[in-house]
């Protein structure tokens, strides 16, 4: 291990170290620690000009039932979850399929296929933008979930595609071959084959997605202007020009829609690193 | 039905790959072409397309903003670049394997987690003059703060940084993975030849982590040049322009000044821009693959 670690004996050693880390940790995490507190601040801290000491009271259901009621962010909430869900399973759905062509049939045109796919995706969003609103406007789902979870789809498919044609390709080669050794059709293989393999992976991805596409505010703002469509992080962006003043309104606002995404972290921590990592370590 | 039998082996995998190149074509690959063509004429969304060859690229070269997004997209590239060795000094802080810091670990990676949308939120309270944290630190010191996002001369600096939070969180992420796959005979070699400190992390390590160094860099400049969502939030690129950068000029000029065609010139040089990383990140890859294989 590098670097050399602290001996497991040494227990002071060991918790001063702890220790020191924490202590950087919460300067790291001292902006969104301050957000955190100001959410449950009563109204009244405000009033007396104490933003950042320790509240005078907890008022954290109050403050967080305020975001609900008060602004349209139980709308946004809404939104985001009936354009991310469906997003995420297209995507699955089209790169388990991209990802098994790519990486057990050899074609003419399959590396270059793939390095479309991985080039895509660090296109920047602009060099799209008029084309992808257009076409939005011409099929007549411009500003409508569908506009964005067809964008969503497109674009992730490409991140995707890569993570599965990865995955498939670390498969063993001889349950393939006896597929064939046994004349399964590549439809069989699909379904017998590469479908119950590429479960785990296809939760790493699912959860990639679901946060990428989640945190998306560049085609909310493109795509979705009106509130009745509009995800939660553009709603967001509207909430702080709305209510400058109410900052435990805004702050509330702010740790509910980190919420989902933080909480899939948590429970699928492992997944969500080995998809981000992709490429920089084997394995 | 002879015909399908007799093709199906290569009928199959073209039917299940054609979905996604068909759509990934279409919105991504198309659309791209699309805004290069659409660069060469003068469009305010509604009526016809009117066709100015190089126009709106000679308008852009006497356009005082176009230098002004072009110099915070090299400022915001140059300061990205603390990025990676910071990552990597807080992945050797928390390499550690003592009860208790999974959770740090976990937690040290919530920036980036988070929507850029609420790291900008977060930002624009710590940085505001009246009752920010930051204004909080000046009192302390006695001095008044500044307030930075309506100040030209600080105001891309004080996103960047904030941008570089999550950044910084990406790099951790990519270094802890690395950090695990070191191989161990070697640093035991190292430790048994004495090697410590700088020359140990340089000579042992570092030629080590080639791979996730590569990567680190690739999505760091990829990332500075993307940026949108952190200005748009926290300045809408003012005051006056100042922390414009080509992403957030070309929304503007389409969306709210409809000129598309303008916008589209600018998103084409911020896409030939950002395709020579994208080539060089691609070159790399795919060479590593076959080498690999």
């Amino acid at each position: 291990m590098y670097p050399r670690q602290i001996s497991k004996d040494d227990v002071l050693k060991k918790y001063l170290y702890l220790a020191a880390v924490t202590l950087v940790l919460m300067l790291w995490l001292l902006p969104l620690g301050a957000v955190i507190l100001t959410s449950v601040r009563p109204a009244s801290d405000a009033a007396v000009g104490n933003y950042w000491g320790w509240p005078s009271g907890f008022d954290l259901v109050k403050n967080y039932t305020e975001v609900f009621t008060q602004t349209p962010m139980g709308r946004y909430f809404f939104n985001s979850l009936v354009i991310t869900i469906p997003s995420v399973i297209g995507v699955l759905v089209l790169s388990t399929l991209t990802g098994y062509v790519l990486s057990r049939y050899r074609f003419r045109g399959n590396t270059l296929l793939f390095a479309i796919f991985i080039g895509g995706n660090f296109l920047p969003f602009q060099i799209m933008m008029i084309p992808v609103r257009d076409l939005t406007i011409s099929l007549g789902i411009y500003n409508s979930y569908l506009a964005l979870i067809i964008f969503h789809v497109a674009f992730q498919t490409g991140f995707a595609t890569l993570f599965m044609r990865n995955f498939i390709a670390s498969l063993p080669d001889e349950l393939f071959e006896a597929a064939r050794s046994e004349g399964a059709s590549p439809l069989q293989t699909l379904i017998h084959v590469v479908i119950p393999l590429v479960r785990p992976a296809l939760a790493a991805l699912a959860i990639l997605a679901f946060t990428f596409i989640w945190n998306d505010y560049f085609w909310a703002v493109v795509l979705t202007p009106s509130d009745a469509v509009k995800p939660v992080t553009a709603g967001l962006d509207n909430l702080k020009g709305q209510y400058v003043a109410n900052w435990s309104l805004i702050s509330a606002a702010t740790i509910a829609i980190a919420i989902p995404p933080v909480v899939m972290f948590f429970l699928m921590q492992r997944h969500f690193i080995r998809g981000l990592t992709m490429g920089a370590v084997k394995g | 039905m002879t015909i399908w039998r007799r093709n199906r082996s290569w009928l199959w995998p073209a039917l299940f790959i054609a979905p996604g190149i068909i759509l990934f074509g279409i919105v991504i690959v198309g659309s791209s072409v699309q805004s290069l063509w659409i660069s060469f004429f003068q469009w305010d969304g509604f009526d016809e397309m009117q066709w100015i060859g190089l126009g709106n690229y000679i308008e852009m070269l006497d356009d005082p903003q176009f230098y002004i997004s072009l110099r915070n997209n090299i400022i915001w590239l140059a300061v990205f670049m603390l990025a990676p060795p910071l990552g990597l000094f807080f992945a050797l802080l928390i390499n550690q394997q003592i009860r208790g810091m999974r959770i740090v670990k976990s937690l040290f990676f919530m920036p980036l987690v988070m929507s850029q949308v609420a790291v900008g939120v977060v930002f624009t309270w710590f940085y505001d003059p009246s009752s920010g944290l930051l204004a909080l630190f000046f009192e302390a010191m006695g001095a008044t703060a500044p307030a930075l996002l309506s100040d030209p001369r600080w105001v891309t600096l004080a996103v960047v940084f904030a941008a570089l939070w999550p950044q910084v969180s990406f790099c951790v992420i990519l270094f802890m993975a690395g950090l695990n796959n070191l191989d161990e005979s070697q640093i035991e070699a190292a430790r048994v030849d004495n090697a410590k400190g700088w020359k140990m992390l340089w000579y042992v390590i570092l030629p080590q982590l080639r791979q996730v160094n590569f990567i680190a860099i690739a999505v760091t400049v990829i990332g500075a040049l993307r940026s949108f969502d952190m200005i748009s939030v926290m300045t809408s690129g003012g005051p006056f322009g100042s922390s414009n950068v080509l992403a957030y000029q070309m929304y503007s000029q389409s969306i709210q000044a409809y000129r598309f065609g303008y916008g589209a010139a600018i998103a084409s040089v911020l896409f030939a821009i950002m395709v020579v990383f994208i080539s060089w990140y691609l070159w790399r890859m795919l060479r590593m693959e076959k080498e690999g294989a």
